[in-house]
């Protein structure tokens, strides 16, 4: 047992002591930040660019429309026809022509309008809310409505979701903090899986072709070094993991401070009492979100990411030793990478398509419970809460699923390892695994 | 000291090893003959344990082999490597730590090995930034740093360089002395004749020959007489080959052809002065050769 001890510990110091660890595990957690910042940098400058004013010259042929201009949009009544507010259009001196034929108002056809260019469906989607409510407005002016009146009534309506939990607590929630904790931490479960287990791959190989292998395995049983090596490689992204956490809780209890003292003096107080928070929804943008963070379990969140991690790193892991056992140089284990790629694939695109959009669908439950696709599909379910029963049953097949594999890939990396020169194929290496000693 | 009964193993329908008997004497240099593809690689690997034999026995020191064994085993693959990334010192401690030693056992035999190599100022670099020679030194003493008392080497001189074959094959003689059994396991035969004590021959899965080579040469009489000669007097019979002729000196290899040696000398005196005369012994290679024929005929 204690030379699968060392060799863990010689895999974990190999590559922990390198400089690029180091880089990437401090550099990592900025590129979040770093693309989020490029996002709001590109749409401030887009913003920019729209900010000429674009006007429309309207056509009203039934002479009831009143367009406001807007901040990007202006509206001018210059010419009588369609026509020539065309010809404006093609001379470049209005950006499009909005045409309002005689209609009935209680079903309005055949608006139309020009431009020079394929029209944003921001700017299609303005008009038509614009529409629909001048129209509104018309017909219930008919009906003997002051506008004044319809003015004073509208009101604007925000809703707050709140989760109940078992013990009649309540929390806000907001499905977009949800989605992003879902979307980030699957997409890092699929990251990790990927590298760590390439690593594996990578030093099996190395190990393979250098024939330290049999030096190695004249001292310790195949199954140990193929075991010590996951272990330790595992143990490597963990660390990584942990020092994200600490350093982006670190760093956000520093933004958070920060925020809180340029806070006006009342949303402060409200943001240190969460019962008047609740009793008060309209306390600010900013502070609903923190509000939202706040209620968020970090604690379960972590503790289910590490097992969800761990558990779906050494079901691929293993199977990552198994090709690395198979081949002789990284550029032959492609063929063998499918079965590898195609499951984690449908995890990765099942959070996107199916867990993201409805945590609770069948399909959704179904990706989160096969163990080939649950490390990444759960990730997106769990901060939307799964129930106990789902859990545990997506972690006990977990665990059985890594077992199987553990299985299966020990039986091909202790007869690959010691092959060399021709290339198998998937008959072969089926071969290996029904072999018996 | 290290005994192999009646070892089968069979990959396949391929037959690696079949029936084979062997016996390493304590203390001597023990060469493993064969070509590429004989089975010599997979009674190594049978020895070392990475892998299992179908049946048949292994013993060491009147012990079947345990994983208590690996410690009195130091093996030295065909192809070496070892890992680029890693440090001299780094490298060679994990290495013996893995063989059983414990942690300050296994500095001081680095420290040891790396001090009778004079090679010290090397700990902390890479094996990426040695030279070739370099690496192989480290190898090698990857190999003995737990001082075991079987060696097995497969195919030691491939790869080095004079200068560290030279170093390397002291070092085995050194051990020798010392009391380490080793076994050598080559196809080059030319290699071996002067280095082994006994031989043991394997070929397509069987062993077809084993003992001292003193005694396999001898077992193998000389069908040949080389012999040198001054003043010649008259032509050669025909069936005596000249291998070089220069300045009235004649270097022969002449057949017995069911003479005796004396007889033949008799012959040979009538045709100038005999300066030079001793039976050839066969190669390793011939010998083998022959015996792959023999084999084969039977």
């Amino acid at each position: 047992m204690h030379k699968v001890y060392l060799v863990i510990q010689r895999e974990y110091l190999a590559r922990v002591k390198k400089k690029s660890f180091l880089v990437a595990t401090l550099l990592t957690p900025l590129i979040f930040p770093a693309i989020m910042a490029v996002f709001v940098w590109l749409a401030a400058v887009e913003e920019k660019g729209n900010q000429s004013l674009r006007v429309i010259e309207l056509v009203d042929e039934t002479g009831l429309f009143f367009m406001e201009s807007s901040e990007q949009y202006a509206f001018s009544s210059s010419v009588k026809n369609l026509e020539e507010a065309k010809a404006l259009v093609n001379k470049g001196e209005r950006y499009g022509a909005l045409y309002l034929p005689k209609m009935e108002l209680s079903a309005p056809k055949g608006i139309q309008f020009y431009g020079l260019e394929n029209p944003s469906t921001s700017l299609i989607g303005y008009l038509e809310v614009a529409l629909k409510r001048k129209i509104e407005d018309q017909r219930l002016y008919s009906k003997g409505i002051d506008p004044k009146v319809l003015k004073q009534i509208r009101t604007e309506v925000k809703v707050q979701s709140l989760t109940l939990g078992e013990s009649g607590e309540e929390k806000i929630t907001d499905a977009n903090v949800n989605y992003a904790l879902g979307f980030l931490t699957g997409i890092l479960i699929y990251v990790f899986i990927f590298i760590y287990g390439n690593q594996i791959m990578q030093g099996v190989i190395e190990e393979k072709s250098t024939r330290i292998v049999e030096i190695l395995v004249s001292s310790l049983r195949p199954f140990q070094l193929m075991m010590g090596k996951i272990v330790g490689i595992g143990a490597v992204g963990l660390t990584q993991f942990l020092i994200w956490v600490l350093l982006v809780s670190t760093l956000s209890t520093l933004v958070m401070g920060v925020l809180g003292m340029q806070m006006p003096q009342q949303q402060a107080m409200e943001m240190a009492n969460p019962e008047i928070m609740a009793a008060t929804p309209d306390s600010g943008e900013l502070g609903a979100i923190l509000q939202v963070i706040g209620g968020i379990d970090f604690v379960s969140l972590v503790v289910a990411f590490v097992f969800y991690f761990l558990g779906g790193y050494l079901l691929y892991g293993a199977l990552f030793a198994a090709v690395g056992a198979a081949v002789d140089a990284p550029s032959d284990a492609q063929q063998f990478m499918f079965p590898i790629t195609i499951p984690l694939l449908i995890g990765y695109m099942g959070l996107f398509v199916f867990v993201l959009q409805d945590p609770s669908s069948s399909t959704s439950f179904w990706l989160s419970i096969i163990p080939l696709t649950s490390p990444i599909a759960m990730m997106g379910r769990i901060s939307y809460g799964v129930p106990f029963w789902e859990l545990a049953l997506s972690l006990g097949l977990l665990v059985l699923g890594f077992l199987g594999t553990t299985w299966l890939a020990a039986k091909i990396y202790r007869i690959g390892i010691l092959m060399h020169g021709t290339k198998p194929s998937y008959k072969t290496i089926w071969k290996w695994v029904k072999s018996s000693n | 000291m290290l005994e192999i009964r009646q070892l089968n193993k069979a990959y396949g329908s391929h037959r690696a090893l079949t029936d084979l008997d062997l016996v390493v004497p304590e203390g001597g240099i023990f060469g493993l003959l064969g070509p590429n593809g004989a089975g010599k690689t997979t009674l190594i690997r049978i020895i070392n344990q990475i892998i299992e034999q179908d049946s048949g026995e292994v013993i060491l020191d009147g012990q079947h082999l345990t994983s208590e064994a690996i410690r009195k085993i130091g093996y030295l693959p065909e192809e070496r490597g070892l890992y680029k990334k890693m440090a001299v010192w780094d490298q060679l401690i994990y290495f013996s730590r893995i063989k059983g030693l414990t942690a300050l056992e296994a500095k001081q035999r680095v420290t040891y090995w790396l001090e009778k190599f004079e090679i010290s100022s090397w700990k902390n670099k890479k094996i990426e930034d040695l030279s070739k020679g370099m690496a192989q030194k480290i190898q090698f003493i990857a190999t003995v740093i737990h001082s075991p008392r079987v060696l097995i080497l497969d195919e030691p001189f491939s790869g080095f360089d004079p200068v560290n074959a030279a170093l390397l094959k002291n070092e085995i003689l050194d051990l020798k002395k010392a009391g380490t059994t080793i076994l050598l396991s080559t196809h080059r035969m030319e290699s071996v004749e002067l280095l082994c004590d006994q031989v043991a021959m394997i070929h397509k899965s069987k062993k077809i020959l084993d003992g001292s080579i003193r005694e396999i040469k001898s077992r193998f009489r000389p069908l040949e007489i080389q012999a040198s000669l001054n003043k010649l007097s008259q032509e050669l019979p025909a069936i005596w080959k000249i291998e070089v002729s220069e300045e009235g000196r004649v270097d022969l290899l002449l057949p017995l052809n069911g003479q005796s040696p004396n007889q033949l000398l008799h012959e040979l005196m009538t045709y100038g002065e005999v300066i030079a005369f001793k039976e050839r012994f066969p190669s390793m290679e011939e010998i083998f050769i022959q015996q792959v024929n023999a084999s084969a005929h039977a």
